[in-house]
């Protein structure tokens, strides 16, 4: 089992990350469910939401509290929350800034995580730039997906095109693109494997 | 066919293919994707003929259900908290006059203090209205009780509430096979009402009924449960025929064969039940578990049966009878009255506290070692409790309880004024 937390601030598709994730996830024959963290959400207030992917039926019910990965959709977050909490010393960080990790003040953590699973991605400026709106997730999902090996662009544009359409999924699919490809790019060390691989599944 | 869809959202589908004609709601969290994906439908003239009702309370959804069902319309609402308490006066009624509606219930706490998160307070307190009660444990399970749920309530004359965890079910993305239109039309004939008010043969409905009837007329409901008992296993069987899967019945028990210890509970928590029993099976514990999918009727012989070789059981609820302690581990006393069993009941999750395998599986080691008292509220903040307990003692004007304790946690970070 893969778990995800991702977190951001109300408006900004927290929970529908999750829930695309969960569908992209299916769409490749995987077991995967989404579901909020249940708040009484407004805008801007702090936001998480979880998937777990699996290729076995998924019964937990629990919040996700020793992830492994990271999606973290709003940087100024990290002062305000431990958005690291549980997070496995293996596990992937995809963080939406311009900054580097560095830049974040994040050296120090680093080196309690295997740093090449750690990235950032100007995630606000591709939708922006594609969808013509500062919503990040998409952007986020495709670099997760390019950082984690998890899961393919190809279904996560599946996922996208099952939600939107027209210039919104045109939109969308762009944004995936770029971001896939810039994560893809940063990475030092590609990850030929799949995270799931060596789950001992019937 | 197989989705991956919200639970909620499913749910509004498997209604739709039940062909309701009737749907009347007021929208309450968590329940609101449900009657807002029907709303939808048949706005968009995608389910037909039926009319959506918009109502200005839950009071009248539940009235609005009766006259619609009385009139001899398959007739569809849902609620939660607040809402289904709003409504009880004509939930009774609904139960009395023998209407076959089925209600949604989104599983959700009731205030004061208010609070919109999951536990099953909220139907458990309409435990004696004369509703049948099934819980689904998934999203699954929670469509497919919906399509038996409209063939059990219209074959017995009686409503029925499905209930499902609300935001851990109603908000869960997952895997979900949903029905063919022609299945569920092969299994739910078309609504044949025992009762209806008709023009053209006038009966009236809803009739004062003195000392000399009443008692027999409220023996009918009992009745009609004890039929329900009979029918739910059977009603099941021709669902797996038809759909190819097990869904609904009365209990289902998992590892349960030598277990010493059984865990019982309902809905959406079995599954992080049956997670923890895998980790402690493996570990050698001879554990195991019951889920309890009608809650009403009570299938006691059922419950029995399935806890006659352990040694000792653990009732899990996201209930609590203040005062007394648990309400599903009563019945579940009750079942096993005379036979030794030593039950212990275990309040957790209130209020949409998270129940994790590391509390469980701790509390389930202590079960089996026979160390817990005989009622235990789960991962109960002591410090904050007895704080408050001690604040009460030292002073008259203590204040406000909650606002005490979302002080004391930090939650708020200083009072007004």
């Amino acid at each position: 089992m893969f778990e995800i937390r991702v977190h951001g601030r109300g408006g900004q598709g927290v929970v529908t990350a999750t829930e695309m994730l969960s569908v992209a996830a299916f769409e490749e024959g995987r077991h995967a469910q989404a579901f909020p963290s249940f708040g009484s959400e407004r805008t801007g207030a702090p936001v998480v939401a979880f998937c777990r992917i699996s290729d076995r039926e998924i019964r937990l019910r629990e919040p996700i509290m020793k992830p492994d990965a990271l999606i973290i959709q709003d940087p100024t977050l990290l002062h305000q929350i431990d958005v690291f909490a549980g997070l496995k010393s293996d596990g992937y960080v995809l963080l939406n800034s311009r900054h580097s990790l560095e830049e974040l003040g994040l050296s120090e953590l680093i080196t309690h995580f295997d740093a090449t699973r750690f990235c950032t991605l100007s995630a606000t400026d591709l939708g922006l730039k594609h969808i013509g709106r500062p919503i990040p997730n998409m952007p986020l999902i495709a670099g997760f997906a390019a950082l984690s090996g998890l899961i393919q662009l190809e279904s996560v544009i599946l996922a996208i095109n099952e939600k939107f359409k027209g210039k919104v999924a045109q939109g969308n699919i762009a944004a995936a693109t770029e971001a896939y490809n810039l994560v893809k790019d940063m990475m030092c060390t590609p990850f030929a494997s799949s995270p799931l691989k060596g789950e001992n599944h019937a | 066919m197989l989705k991956q869809t919200e639970g909620s959202k499913a749910v509004a589908e498997a209604i739709a293919l039940c062909r309701p004609e009737v749907i009347c709601a007021y929208p309450i969290s968590p329940q609101t994707h449900i009657v807002e994906a029907l709303g939808e439908m048949v706005k968009a003239g995608n389910l037909t003929p039926c009319e959506f009702i918009n109502v200005e309370s839950e009071f009248a959804a539940m009235s609005v259900a009766i006259g619609a069902s009385a009139a001899g319309a398959r007739s569809y609402t849902a609620t939660a908290s607040q809402g289904l308490l709003f409504m009880v006066e004509a939930v009774y009624n609904a139960a009395g006059l023998g209407l076959p509606i089925v209600m949604t219930v989104a599983n959700r706490a009731i205030g004061a203090p208010i609070n919109i998160w999951n536990d099953h307070s909220d139907s458990l307190s309409q435990r004696d209205s004369g509703w049948m009660q099934l819980f689904a444990e998934t999203n699954q399970e929670a469509v497919d009780l919906h399509i038996q749920a409209f063939r059990l309530a219209e074959e017995l004359s009686m409503p029925i509430m499905v209930c499902m965890d609300g935001f851990i079910l109603t908000h869960a993305f997952e895997r979900i096979d949903i029905p063919e239109q022609n299945q569920v039309d092969s299994y739910l004939p078309p609504f044949d009402p025992r009762q209806v008010l008709d023009p053209a043969e006038p009966v009236s409905i809803g009739a004062m009924v003195g000392p000399e009837a009443f008692m027999e007329v409220k023996y009918l409901a009992h009745a009609k449960q004890m039929q329900a008992i009979e029918r739910i296993p059977v009603l099941a069987a021709e669902f797996k025929q038809i759909f190819g899967r097990d869904s609904g019945g009365l209990i289902r028990t998992y590892c349960s064969e030598d277990a010493e210890t059984m865990v019982i509970a309902m809905g959406s928590v079995l599954g992080t039940i049956k997670d923890t029993v895998d980790e402690m099976r493996a570990e050698g514990h001879k554990i195991g578990v019951l889920g309890i999918i009608s809650y009403r009727p009570f299938p006691l012989e059922q419950v029995r049966a399935a806890l006659s070789s352990c040694k000792r059981f653990v009732v899990l609820e996201k209930s609590l009878a203040v005062g007394m302690g648990g309400i599903v581990a009563t019945d579940v006393r009750m079942a096993v009255t005379g036979s030794g069993l030593k039950g212990y009941t275990a309040i957790a999750g209130l209020g949409g506290r998270p129940i994790t395998r590391a509390t469980l599986h701790k509390l389930f080691l202590q079960a089996e070692q026979e160390l817990l008292p005989p009622v235990t509220f789960v991962d109960l903040d002591w410090e904050a409790v007895n704080k408050q307990l001690t604040r009460e003692q030292q002073t008259r004007r203590s204040g406000p309880a909650a606002e005490n304790m979302l002080h004391d946690k930090g939650l708020i970070s200083a009072k007004f004024g």
